[in-house]
């Protein structure tokens, strides 16, 4: 009897593994859209995949066609493991400095979007301090920094490529204003909340002890903010990645992600256009994932409860 | 503070002898910041009883929504150096609102107050007084012993007093050994005592404290009372405590001030002679329980139940 609960527990263990159970809806999920991924390149893909073997009077089979659509030059919709080719030929196929590398791309946009996120930060800071301190500047000025947010930027972004190019400046300073254009928005706002979230106990005790307003800031408000700028530092940096991304395209940039998928949707390239896309979103993932490592360092210099 | 004070401020001397010497005072308020309060003995606290506070028809009223409130009426009342003062009465009757005007973290709209005999604001600038609030107020990001150096650093003490004196007062109020401690790390009794010790840190003469243990059990509040008095004895400081606990306030005060509410207004002033080094004892002695029943019966009568 001993012997043979041993035995069935021993699968359920091996299930129950914590690195396995912890992990699990995460696993769960990405194979559930891997599934459906495939599935919908089928669907897609399938009618070009017939007119291709019918126009070439080829014999096929329903698996002749599901292997096809899965594996089509120009398809509608790449296959998951086709995306992963192209990026990895993309990646580690070219020295790094060659324009068929995705790296020396990715590298060009992550520049631009590294300039325009501490202009857009440095800049959605001091507004939000302005804001704060000047009563007058709160009614006047928000509504226009609210209004900035609802052009498309896409309209505006040849604009300020092309006024800024008039004048002399080309290359990365361009795109990191239009990066920063959109990412000082989450700094302010965030900002503003923060720096006016100390509660009136805490106000109050800096009257009793007649700090200077100087002294108020840097001990209360500033800290006081730190969480706020933190969560809106990551909404920020995906959004200057945007920023830098969109700023490529109305100039048809040489370089970058930008350039890449204009060239992809140039010449029908959807794969290249999908393995940019993804490189992309990898510099996300990783932009934000320096934002909250930076974030823990502070805050546990901050004496937060773990 | 010890000698050469001006008798001004005893009972009874005219508004017009105190304006003509508030120089002479605010030169005095200044100097003893920065005295060694333990100098002081009883016996020349008793000597020179200056007023550390004084009310006289003091009234505010907020204008609100829906029409103006009177939290003050018609206030007078003067507290003597080294006295421990208790403000007490039920909810809305402006004991608060009367110690926060004593803060000069509000405004009077009529009436005349003076702390160590200048106005409320000069006393504000010159750090009269340290206050504590309801609620401990901690700032979070800071350790305890930073808590503690906070005003410190902002009236520009060096760094070797700093750190000394954040030593000293943690020992006062029993907490040495936490200096690196953050205060979520501590119990909301201990926290308490942190901010008591971060009022008490730049040696202000006078002790303005909110209802300080209103959010304690009844255990840690006894025992926090008689370390306050211990406190109040070693350090000579003027206490003004608000709160809404009849024996904690016989216990602690030498007068108990009774407010009532609508208008608030005080209605009764009762002083408890009992030792300075009283022991939580004496609550179940006879006169202990009659000056707490005067206290009940003020109360009782200040209140209008037919509303």
């Amino acid at each position: 009897m001993t012997n043979s609960t041993v035995a069935l527990s021993r699968p359920a263990a091996h299930w129950r593994h914590p690195a396995l159970t912890r992990h699990a809806p995460v696993i769960v999920v990405v194979l559930a859209l891997i599934a459906v991924w495939y599935v919908a390149a089928v669907l897609m893909n399938i009618g070009l995949v017939r007119d291709a073997f019918q126009r070439q009077e080829i014999h096929y089979t329903i698996g002749d066609l599901i292997s096809a659509s899965l594996n089509a030059k120009r398809p509608l919709l790449p296959a998951p493991h086709q995306i992963l080719a192209t990026f990895a030929v993309d990646v580690f196929g070219w020295p790094v400095t060659s324009p068929r590398s995705l790296v020396y791309h990715s590298w060009v946009t992550l520049s631009a979007t590294f300039v325009g996120f501490l202009i857009g930060a440095a800049f959605g800071i001091v507004l939000a301090v302005l804001i704060v301190h000047l009563r007058t500047l709160q009614k006047s000025l928000l509504p226009w920094i609210i209004g900035s947010q609802m052009v498309p930027i896409l309209a505006v972004a040849p604009i300020v490529i092309v006024v800024l190019g008039s004048i002399g400046l080309r290359g990365l300073l361009p795109k990191s204003i239009i990066s920063a254009y959109l990412s000082f928005f989450p700094v302010t706002i965030g900002m503003v909340k923060g720096l006016n979230s100390p509660d009136p106990i805490q106000r109050d005790l800096m009257r009793t002890w007649s700090a200077t307003p100087a002294q108020i800031f840097w001990k209360l408000r500033w800290p006081s903010a730190v969480p706020f700028l933190f969560a809106s530092l990551k909404v920020s940096v995906t959004i200057s990645l945007i920023g830098a991304i969109v700023g490529e395209l109305p100039t048809g940039a040489q370089a970058g992600i930008g350039a890449r998928l204009l060239a992809g949707s140039y010449y029908g390239q959807t794969v290249q256009i999908w393995a940019a896309l993804l490189a992309a979103s990898l510099l996300a993932a990783g932009l934000v994932g320096l934002v909250g490592l930076t974030e823990r360092l502070v805050q546990r210099r901050m004496g937060a409860q773990p | 503070m010890t000698s050469g004070v001006p008798l001004w401020t005893s009972p009874g001397n005219g508004g017009a002898a105190r304006a003509s010497v508030r120089p002479d005072a605010l030169l005095h308020g200044a100097q003893s910041m920065h005295e060694p309060a333990a100098v002081l003995t009883r016996a020349n606290v008793a000597a020179t009883r200056n007023a550390a506070v004084d009310v006289r028809d003091l009234s505010l009223t907020f204008a609100t929504a829906d029409g103006a409130v009177e939290a003050l009426s018609g206030v007078n009342l003067q507290i003597a150096e080294g006295e421990f003062v208790s403000f007490i009465g039920p909810s809305g009757c402006g004991k608060t609102t009367l110690l926060r005007l004593i803060a000069d973290l509000e405004r009077p709209t009529a009436g005349a107050l003076t702390v160590n005999g200048v106005s409320a604001e000069e006393a504000r600038l010159n750090r009269a007084y340290g206050y504590v609030f309801q609620a401990p107020a901690l700032y979070p990001w800071r350790s305890i012993e930073k808590n503690v150096m906070l005003p410190l650093e902002i009236m520009g003490f060096s760094k070797t007093e700093r750190r000394e004196r954040a030593g000293r007062y943690l020992a006062l109020v029993n907490l040495s050994g936490f200096e690196r401690k953050f205060p979520w790390q501590l119990s909301g009794g201990m926290q308490q005592r942190v901010s008591i010790a971060r009022a008490l840190s730049f040696d202000p003469a006078l002790l303005l404290m909110d209802e300080p243990f209103g959010a304690l059990d009844e255990i840690s509040r006894d025992h926090l009372n008689e370390q306050l008095l211990r406190l109040w004895d070693k350090t000579n400081k003027t206490v003004v405590f608000v709160t809404h606990s009849i024996p904690e306030a016989v216990f602690l005060s030498t007068k108990v001030v009774v407010m009532s509410p609508r208008p608030g207004r005080i209605i009764d002033v009762i002083d408890c002679d009992f030792p300075r080094d009283r022991t939580l004892e004496i609550r179940d002695t006879p006169e202990f329980i009659k000056v707490a029943h005067r206290v009940r019966m003020g109360l009782r009568s200040g209140h209008s139940y037919d509303e």
